[in-house]
C-alpha cells in the first residue's frame, strides 16, 4: 500500500495542484507553453491555458479568479524582463504574490538573476528536461 | 583533457532503422527503387529532379539572411552591410506590433517594440528603411502575415516615392496566415476574410507587380514546432490547395497566379529525409496541379521554395558545433533543389546574431556554392537506389497526412476547431520527450557533452535600450505632421471596400499608405469590419 503511494508522488508530483500557463505580450510561438501545459498535466495539475497575446493584468485577473498555485509565463521575444515584472505587479497589487510565478523561454543566461530578483521562482529553458522543470515546480509548491 | 563522454544514464546512440520522419530506410537499396518514368527529366513534369533543366549552372539560388531589429535607420545600416558582403536578396524581419497590428503607443505593444524586428508603424519608417537603396534592383523578401497586405501596400508606396515603377519590384512576402493559426500566432481576423485579404494581394500583385511572390506557404514553423518531415510538407501542401481554392473562388486564374507561388521549409539534421522531402513534394504539387486543377502550363505546376537552415535544430549547448549543422543541413537544401537559401547563425538558438556570427553563416552557403562544387550539375542525387526509394516512401507519408486532414473536413476546419494546433502541440510533447530522454541524439545536449562546458559565446549582441523612445517619438511626429483629413478619408473609403466581398482591397491600402495612415489604424478599421480571430484554446 506505501509502495502505490510512493508511485503515485513521483509519477503524479503535481496531484492536486492548480497552474496556469499563460502567452503574455505579443509572442506567437505557443507550443512551448502547450508543451510544458500537458507535461504539468502528466505530472497530475490541474492546468488552465490562457492563449495568445495576454495582457499581465488579464493574467493576474485569472490567476487571482481561479484559485491556482502557480503561473507559467512563457515568452521567447526578447520581452521577459518587463512581462515579468508587469506580472508581478499585478499580483501585488491584488494582494497575491503568494502565487508562485515561473517563467520559460528564450531566456540568455544573462537574464535569469534579474528574473530571479524580480520574483520569479525558477526560469525554464528549452536545454532543460521536462522532468527537471517539473520537479523544480514541485519543488516550489510543496 | 578528457574526452567527451555520454552520460551513465543514457545508452550509446545506435543508427535506426526509422529516419527522424519515421520512415523505414532499409540497410541496402537495390535497383527496383529507380523508375524512370516516375522521376522524369530535370525541368519537366512532374520535376522531381527539379524545376529547371540546368540546375544551378543557369542560376544559383538567391542568398538571403533574415535580419532587422531595432530601428529603421539600424536595419538600414544592416542592410547595406549584408549587401557589401555579396547577399543578393534582403530579408526584413518585423518586430510584433507592426506584425500583430498594434501602433508603438498600444500598451500591448511597448515591451515588444523593435525586439525580433524593425518597427515599422507608417509609410514614413519604410522611407527610411529602404534609404539609398535601389528596390528596382534588389529583391526584398518580408516576413510577414497577418499584416501582409498591408506591408505590401507599404512597399508600393516606397517605390512609387522613389519612383520605381512597380512592375520592377521584385521580393516575396509570406502572407501565409493558415500556418499562423497553427503555429506561429500572428493572426489577426478571423480565417475566412483573412482569406480574402491573401486572396486579394495576390490577385493584385500578379498584374501590378508580375516578378513579385505574394506569397510563400510555409512549412517551417508547424516544423519548428514539433511536425515531421512529411507532416511539414503535408500540412504545408494542404494550405497550398486552401489557397488555390479561395483564389478560384475570387476569380482568379489558376494558370496565372500558380505561376507566383511559392513555398518555404526548414532543413533539419536528418540528411535524406530533407533531400527526400523537396524531391517528393515539388513532384507531389505538380501532380495535384494538373490532376486536380488540370493546370497545363508547366510554370504553373511548378514547385518554387526557399529555406532556412537551422531554427530549432540548433541548440544553446556548445552553440559552435552549430556551424557545422547548418553546412550539412545547407547541403540537404542544395541537393533538393532549393531556390533560396537563409543559413540560420550559430547562435541564432539564444539571441539576435552579431556581424562575427551573420557573416560565417554567408560564408557557409558561399564555400558551398563556389568550394564543393555540389550544384554544378542538377540534381546530383537523382537516381540514387536510396534517394529514390527514400523520395517514394515519403511522398506516401505525405500523401497519408494530407488524406487525414482531408478526412477532418479541410485545413479551414481543422484550424477553427483547433484540432490542428492540438495535433501539433502532442508532437512538439513527444519531440521533447525524445531529446529529453536521448533517444533522439543531439550531440553536446543530450550525448557527448561534458559537465563543464561553456554554452555561452564570446559576443553578445545587446539591443538599443533606447529604441523603444525613438520609435514612438517619431511616431508621434507622424501624426502631427500628416494631414488628418487626409487620413480620414482614405480609412473610410478602405472600410466601405471592406464590407463589399467583391472589391480588391489593395488599391485602398496603398492610399491609406500613401496618407502615412498607420498599420494600426489600418488594422483597426478591417477588425472593426471583420472582428478577431477566437482561439481555440484546447489542451
Amino acid at each position: 500500500m506505501s509502495e502505490t503511494v510512493a508511485a503515485d508522488q513521483s509519477s503524479a508530483p503535481l496531484r492536486g495542484k492548480r497552474i496556469l500557463v499563460a502567452k503574455p505580450g505579443l509572442d506567437g510561438h505557443d507550443i512551448g507553453a502547450k508543451v510544458i501545459a500537458l507535461a504539468l498535466r502528466d505530472a497530475g495539475a490541474e492546468v488552465i491555458y490562457t492563449g495568445l497575446r495576454r495582457s499581465p493584468e488579464f493574467i493576474a485577473r485569472v490567476a487571482v479568479d481561479e484559485g491556482v498555485d502557480a503561473i507559467g509565463l512563457s515568452i521567447l521575444s526578447g520581452s521577459h524582463c518587463e512581462l515579468a515584472r508587469q506580472v508581478v505587479d499585478e499580483l501585488k497589487r491584488r494582494k497575491a504574490s503568494d502565487i508562485a510565478l515561473f517563467v520559460g523561454g528564450t531566456i540568455p543566461d544573462g537574464d535569469h538573476a534579474r528574473l530571479i530578483e524580480l520574483g520569479v521562482r525558477a526560469v525554464f529553458t528549452n536545454d532543460m528536461t521536462l522532468d527537471d522543470a517539473i520537479r523544480a515546480v514541485a519543488r516550489e509548491l510543496r | 583533457m578528457n574526452a567527451p563522454e555520454a552520460p551513465a544514464t543514457l545508452r550509446p546512440p545506435q543508427l535506426t532503422q526509422t529516419s527522424a520522419s519515421g520512415i523505414d530506410v532499409p540497410v541496402k537499396v537495390g535497383p527496383e527503387a529507380v523508375e524512370p518514368n516516375r522521376i522524369g527529366e530535370p525541368g519537366q513534369y512532374p520535376f522531381t529532379r527539379g524545376i529547371f533543366p540546368d540546375g544551378y549552372r543557369g542560376r544559383l539560388w538567391t542568398i538571403r539572411q533574415y535580419s532587422g531589429f531595432g530601428t529603421a535607420e539600424e536595419s538600414n545600416e544592416r542592410y547595406r552591410f549584408l549587401l557589401d558582403q555579396g547577399q543578393t536578396g534582403l530579408s526584413v524581419a518585423l518586430d510584433l506590433p507592426t506584425q500583430c497590428g498594434y501602433d508603438p503607443v498600444d500598451p500591448m505593444a511597448r515591451p515588444e517594440i523593435g525586439k525580433v524586428g524593425v518597427s515599422l508603424s507608417s509609410l514614413s519608417e519604410a522611407e527610411i528603411l529602404f534609404k539609398g537603396l535601389d528596390l528596382a534592383s534588389i529583391s526584398t523578401s518580408f516576413t510577414i502575415n497577418g499584416t501582409a497586405a498591408i506591408v505590401y501596400a507599404m512597399y508600393l508606396a516606397v517605390a512609387d516615392k522613389q519612383g520605381v515603377p512597380r512592375a520592377k519590384l521584385t521580393g516575396t512576402i509570406q502572407n501565409d496566415i493558415l500556418k499562423e493559426y497553427v503555429a506561429r500566432g500572428t493572426w489577426i481576423f478571423p480565417v475566412r476574410p483573412s482569406m480574402r485579404l491573401i486572396a486579394d494581394s495576390i490577385l493584385f500583385s500578379n498584374s501590378a507587380t508580375p516578378r513579385f511572390n505574394p506569397i510563400s506557404i510555409a512549412g517551417a514553423h508547424v516544423r519548428d514546432a514539433g511536425a515531421t518531415a512529411a507532416e511539414e510538407m503535408a500540412y504545408t501542401l494542404a494550405n497550398g490547395l486552401a489557397y488555390v481554392d479561395e483564389l478560384r473562388r475570387r476569380g482568379g486564374d489558376v494558370e496565372k497566379f500558380a505561376q507566383r507561388l511559392s513555398f518555404f521549409f526548414y532543413v533539419h539534421m536528418d540528411f535524406f529525409d530533407e533531400v527526400a522531402k523537396f524531391r517528393a513534394g515539388r513532384r507531389l504539387w505538380a501532380q495535384l496541379m494538373k490532376e486536380r486543377y488540370g493546370v497545363v502550363d508547366p510554370k504553373a505546376q511548378m514547385f518554387r521554395f526557399g529555406v532556412v537552415c537551422g531554427g530549432s535544430s540548433l541548440v544553446a549547448a556548445q552553440p559552435y558545433n552549430n556551424v557545422v549543422r547548418v553546412a550539412v543541413e545547407t547541403m540537404a537544401a542544395v541537393m533538393g533543389g532549393a531556390q533560396s537559401i537563409f543559413t540560420c547563425a550559430f547562435d541564432e538558438a539564444f539571441q539576435i546574431p552579431t556581424e562575427f556570427s551573420a557573416e560565417i553563416a554567408v560564408r557557409t552557403q558561399q564555400m558551398i556554392a563556389y568550394e564543393s562544387g555540389i550544384g554544378r550539375s542538377v540534381d546530383p542525387l537523382g537516381g540514387s537506389y536510396l534517394v529514390e526509394s527514400h523520395t517514394n516512401r515519403m511522398q506516401d507519408e505525405i500523401e497519408r497526412v494530407m488524406r487525414q486532414i482531408d478526412e477532418y473536413g479541410g485545413v479551414i476546419k481543422a484550424i477553427e476547431d483547433g484540432w490542428l494546433q492540438m495535433r501539433l502541440a502532442e508532437r512538439g510533447l513527444e519531440r521533447k520527450r525524445k531529446s529529453d530522454t536521448g533517444e533522439a541524439v543531439i550531440v553536446g545536449q543530450n550525448h557527448f557533452h561534458r559537465d563543464d562546458q561553456k554554452n555561452e559565446v564570446g559576443e553578445l549582441f545587446h539591443l538599443d535600450p533606447q529604441v523603444s523612445a525613438r520609435v514612438i517619438e517619431k511616431y508621434q511626429r507622424v501624426l502631427e505632421t500628416r494631414s488628418t483629413a487626409e487620413v480620414r478619408a482614405a480609412l473610410d473609403k478602405l472600410a466601405a471596400a471592406a464590407e463589399k466581398d467583391d472589391e480588391n482591397l489593395m488599391p485602398y491600402l496603398v492610399d491609406c499608405c500613401h496618407a502615412y495612415a498607420t498599420v494600426g489604424e489600418m488594422v483597426a478599421t478591417l477588425k472593426a469590419q471583420w472582428g478577431e480571430f477566437q482561439e481555440p484554446v484546447r489542451i
